[in-house]
């Protein structure tokens, strides 16, 4: 096995790992870029807890490999923030109580994110359909689906205390 | 554990064929969804992946009304899911896209990675046999095309020799006439399915039955037409008693096997009942 070189880069900011190529996109994230907000949840594309944005699509970064996002932009948790002023959609998590343990919630708002920016006025089902690939064990949902309506109706656009 | 292996990373699909052709035990990993899951489960342990991405020469949906639909292998789900001209053209194709995985996975899976995977409950081949899909193969040493039901050998296997790549997946133009309906049978909307059935219908001038196909997913190793059933419609003006006696003879012309998700007995009965109910579907659009 030869490590390879790659150029990563997440939340806008460039990162040079030199790694084993079997590294995957949420191992480089955590382990070698040092962002631990994205979750290693069950490693088998099933819990959502990984998800993170692709060039703006959500994908699960347990099962990409890191040398697959070399030339795209990767965006975690911790790019949704503007110079530490949280994002509405992380804002309304909070207030709607849509964290319990909080181990789903980074994957579950990466989802959310990516929903809205496709669609930004979903339906309730939309909704419901734009977090299919996220489970939450807490069983939170309609907090969360009531978080993202309250995103999506504008009730935290200026709002990013 | 995934094992360590040597990376191969092409930039053009000639580049792809000539690693593929020079490298012994390698593995083709495109969005990975599949193969990564495998990998780490210990089930493969490939000396080389190649990698092919990035290979943008695949990347493509076209349509054509004399030539009908073209979509490259590296095509993710999700492209195909909100392809307009797939929507108008093939609506079959893109609700089964919609009920595929999730959308992460939809965003980074990719058509020639499920179809070349051959996971038997796996849901574009059914549907794309039913509507009597070709796929491409190529290797350095040329392209070969075969109906999609002929691609399938056996649990997790193909036709696909050493060095060869699936190319692209086409789908002759929509017939007049014609309807197709596909729906699995899980707990979970994000779930591989139980089992599966898709049913396509073609009605002559006088609406009796011109052509019908009905195939089964995760019914046995591979996708599988339940032809008996297709030959029992052909010819005949159409109603329900048909289908259920068109689904009766599904639920017999199959190999499902049992496992945590059901028994083959209530695998054998899901697919007499999607039968039926997809046979009627199908025969509403074809009518409509």
């Amino acid at each position: 096995m030869e490590k390879i070189l790659l150029q990563l880069n997440v939340n806008g900011q460039g990162y040079e790992l030199y790694i084993n190529p079997k590294t995957l996109l949420v191992e480089a994230i955590r382990d070698h870029i040092g962002l631990t907000g994205t979750k290693r949840g069950c490693d088998t594309v099933s819990c959502g807890a990984c998800t993170v944005m692709i060039d703006g699509m959500s994908v699960k970064s347990c099962s990409v490999l890191a040398a697959q996002a070399e030339g795209t932009r990767i965006t975690t948790i911790e790019g949704l923030e503007d110079n530490g002023k949280l994002a509405p959609i992380q804002k309304a998590f909070i207030d709607h109580g849509a964290y319990q343990c909080g181990f789903c919630a980074p994957g579950m708002i990466m989802s959310a994110q990516a929903l809205l920016n496709e669609n930004p006025d979903p339906t309730e089902w939309e909704i419901r359909e734009g977090i299919e690939g996220n489970i939450c064990r807490c069983t939170g949902y309609n907090s969360i689906v009531r978080a993202i309506n309250a995103t999506a109706k504008g009730k935290y656009t200026e709002d990013r205390s | 554990m995934i094992n360590d292996f040597n990376y191969l990373r092409p930039g053009t699909l000639k580049e792809a064929l000539a690693m593929y052709e020079e490298h012994d035990d390698c593995k083709v990993i495109c969005g990975g969804q599949s193969l990564l899951i495998v990998m780490r489960q210990g089930m493969i342990a490939p000396e080389n992946l190649l990698d092919i991405k990035r290979i943008k020469e695949l990347d493509y949906i076209k349509f054509d009304k004399k030539e009908g639909l073209r979509i490259g292998a590296t095509t993710t789900h999700r492209s195909i899911e909100k392809s307009d001209v797939v929507k108008k053209n093939y609506p079959v194709l893109v609700s089964m896209e919609n009920k595929l995985a999730s959308i992460q996975v939809r965003n980074w899976g990719t058509i020639g990675g499920n179809i070349a995977h051959a996971d038997p409950a796996g849901d574009p081949a059914p549907v794309l046999i039913a509507l009597k899909a070709n796929i491409k193969v190529g290797s350095a040493k040329g392209d070969r095309t075969m109906p999609l039901e002929d691609f399938f050998v056996d649990y997790f296997e193909t036709v696909l020799t050493k060095g060869e790549l699936v190319l692209e997946i086409q789908v002759p133009p929509p017939e007049p006439k014609t309807g197709a309906a596909y729906q699995k049978f899980n707990l979970l909307e994000s779930d591989m399915g139980v089992v599966a059935a898709a049913a396509s219908v073609t009605l002559d001038g006088n609406g009796k039955c011109k052509d019908a196909r009905i195939v089964l997913g995760n019914a046995g190793a591979t996708p599988r037409r339940v032809k008996r059933a297709e030959e029992l419609l052909v010819g005949k003006a159409l109603k329900e008693s048909l289908f259920a006696e068109a689904g009766k003879i599904a639920s017999e012309d199959c190999e499902p096997v049992a496992d945590i998700h059901a028994s083959e007995e209530h695998r054998r009965h899901l697919l007499g009942v999607l039968t039926k109910r997809m046979l009627k579907q199908a025969w509403e659009q074809a009518k409509a």
